[in-house]
């Protein structure tokens, strides 16, 4: 792994504030993420993985292999698919009812839709942030103990919890008022609230579902350095809308589009690579129109 | 400035005077705000009348007796006549509702809502409860009648009245409001957001603890709104009682009765005095007890309503 510190991987400062609604060109210069040492295994491993709702064919045999504390970045126009394949990987599409996956997706080796699996257990490894902050409607202190309680977390659980809140980058902001009701914090406070809830449960692999598109630049910019930091110990997948992000943060990056064959349009993976390639020189023309903003 | 600029800035001024000041003119927007307020005024109106017109006729007992007006029993005299004996029978009644039909009716919606699956049948039974919530009370009283009061003898607690007792009649009613209450229960559990949901499954919890640790604290305010409310209604309804046999008639219970021979003994209950009153040929009773009855009613029906709404603030504010 490179040694790139946080404030390096956000050295693109600039190109957050460039207000582009959509896929500004990511110039090589902005992109410091991506050039990863391939020295960790695999740790997920998504083959050939459909995802049906009904009749709706949503994604359509997507394969992409997941490395241990890495970063890996979802990219792709809005509805092909990436939350629906990010929601695989900890079987949160179970509470769908119309939801189907077919195809293999592995953790460690061990299929996560094999018989016996109990989605439950998957989920205290595979922690989870959404796209929206989503605090309990509890207390801060109680947001952060309620998945070590239900996990039967026998340690000291205010140690664990200042633990939490410290990793999260929110300790110091929040460390008077524990008790307060989480709805109290900013949005940006909110959605570290819920990254110290996720690593709480000491999970392997944190899937973050667009972070940081309810949040203003600063406030991205912090989840930003603080994936950085938390991949020192786990592996993340982070769906994200903004090109520079992906650029910044992320070691691989997977790009989706939406493919329209016979009619029917279903999610795809175009190109899947280490981010700097896919920025640079991407094999597909799908992508370099995607991340030069030529799209559609 | 160029005079050019500025009489068109004078220009573009008055037009946007004009374009964004009320055009006056359309009668229709008013014309319907006089109608809502008419409706409002209408059933506020009769409800004043309503009022002034028992407090009126209540009064004179209201004034004479006092309090001891609701602490008396019983009684064939009006002198002495007061509500207490049905109040206690509607207390008991509205505590075997809360007993019966609250535990049975949110688990019930519990089951509907996060544990049956998305198919015919739920709908099927969602739909049939519904469809109960709007069956005369008086049929359920025939229900009671036919069901409940057998039950109640066969069980060993007919006592002297033969099933036809308190039991039987708290059973009715908790069969009347089940419905609603599972209702109110649904709609509470419906309006939590998913994205709690969400999170609780995100951490790792089970269904059981996502419904235990954050649906039911959410939904708790609606449902105890709704089932309070229920309670108010158990307190109001008349018909199903006469149906099954309340005493419309005086009774007082040998001072040393069992509480077993008084609770399967005949009973009365609050609306089941204000019919029986009203009915009365001795003037007393019509004119002014039943009046003076139906105010101690209102009073506990406005507690009610009170305390659901109290109850509702205080869950809501927790956060
Ligand atoms: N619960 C659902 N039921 C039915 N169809 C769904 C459901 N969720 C998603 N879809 C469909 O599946 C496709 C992929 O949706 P998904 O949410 O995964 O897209 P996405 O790439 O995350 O889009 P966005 O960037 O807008 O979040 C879309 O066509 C969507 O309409
Ligand atoms: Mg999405």
């Amino acid at each position: 792994m490179s040694d790139r510190s946080p404030n390096d991987a956000v050295s693109g400062e600039s190109a957050l504030f460039d207000g582009a609604a959509r896929a500004p060109e990511v110039d090589a210069a902005r992109v410091t993420g991506g050039s990863p040492d391939n020295t960790h295994d695999v740790i997920i491993s998504l083959e050939d993985v459909d995802v049906y709702y009904g009749d709706f064919h949503a994604v359509d045999s997507v394969s992409v292999p997941i490395r241990e504390k890495e970063i890996t970045a979802f990219i792709g126009p809005s509805g092909c698919g990436k939350s629906t394949v990010l929601r695989t990987i900890n079987r949160m599409n179970d509470l769908i009812p119309t939801a189907r996956v077919e195809g293999s997706v592995t953790y460690h080796g061990v299929d996560l839709y094999g018989g016996n699996v109990d989605p439950v257990q998957v989920r205290r490894h595979i922690g989870m942030v959404f796209q929206k902050p989503n605090p309990f409607p509890k207390s801060i202190y109680d947001n952060i103990s309620f998945g070590p309680k239900i996990a039967k977390y026998d340690g000291n659980m205010d140690d664990l919890v200042e633990e939490s809140l410290n990793r999260a980058a929110l300790w110091d902001e929040v460390k008077d008022k524990l008790d307060d009701s989480a709805y109290a914090l900013s949005g940006g406070q909110q959605q570290r609230l819920c990254i110290a809830r996720a690593i709480a449960t000491s999970p392997d692999v944190l899937l973050m579902d667009e972070p940081a598109s309810a949040l203003d630049p600063i406030a991205t910019l912090r989840i930003e350095e603080l994936m950085y930091e938390l991949k020192q110990d786990y592996t993340i997948i982070i769906v994200t809308h903004n090109m520079q992000q992906a650029a910044r943060v992320s070691d691989r990056t997977a790009f989706f589009n939406i493919d329209i064959q016979n009619g029917q349009r279903a999610g795809r993976l175009v190109e899947f690579s280490e981010t700097a390639t896919l920025f640079t020189t991407p094999s597909e023309k799908t992508t370099e129109d995607y991340i030069t903003g030529r799209f559609g | 400035m160029s005079i050019t600029t500025r009489s068109n800035k004078e220009a573009t001024r008055r037009e946007v005077d004009r374009a964004i000041r009320s055009g006056g003119g359309d009668w229709r927007p008013l014309a319907f705000q006089g109608l809502l307020l008419l409706a409002l005024i209408t059933s506020f109106g009769i409800l004043v009348v309503l009022l002034t017109d028992i407090v009126t006729n209540a009064w004179p007992t209201i004034q004479a007796r006092g309090f001891s007006f609701v602490t008396d029993g019983l009684s064939l005299n009006p002198e002495t006549a007061g509500v207490f004996t049905g109040i206690i029978g509607s207390v008991i009644i509205a505590s075997i509702v809360a007993l019966l039909a609250f535990p049975i009716g949110i688990s019930a919606a519990v089951y509907l809502e996060e544990y049956a699956p998305d198919n015919r049948r739920t709908r099927f039974v969602d739909t049939t409860v519904r469809n109960l919530a709007g069956v005369p009370s008086i049929v359920y009283g025939l229900l009671g009648l036919a069901m409940f009061v057998p039950l109640v003898r066969m069980i060993g607690l007919g006592g002297s009245t033969g099933g036809k007792n308190i039991l039987a009649a708290g059973i009715t009613m908790a069969a009347l409001v089940l419905p609603i209450v599972i209702i109110t229960s649904i709609e509470a559990i419906r309006s939590v957001p998913a994205t709690i949901r969400e999170a609780g499954f995100g951490v790792g919890a089970t269904q059981w603890e996502v419904i235990r640790s954050h649906v039911m604290p959410s939904a708790l305010p609606g449902i105890l709104t709704g089932t309070v409310l229920t309670l108010a209604r158990a307190f109001g309804e008349t018909a199903p009682l006469l149906v099954i046999g309340v005493a419309t008639g005086y009774f007082a219970p040998a001072g040393d009765a069992s509480i077993l021979d008084r609770l399967t003994g005949p009973y009365t209950a609050l609306p089941v005095i204000v019919f029986s009153w009203s009915r009365q040929t001795q003037a007393a009773f019509a004119d002014t007890l039943a009046p003076a009855a139906i105010v101690v009613l209102l009073i506990v029906l406005f507690l009610l309503n009170g305390a659901a709404i109290w109850l509702r603030n205080r869950a809501e504010k927790r956060w």
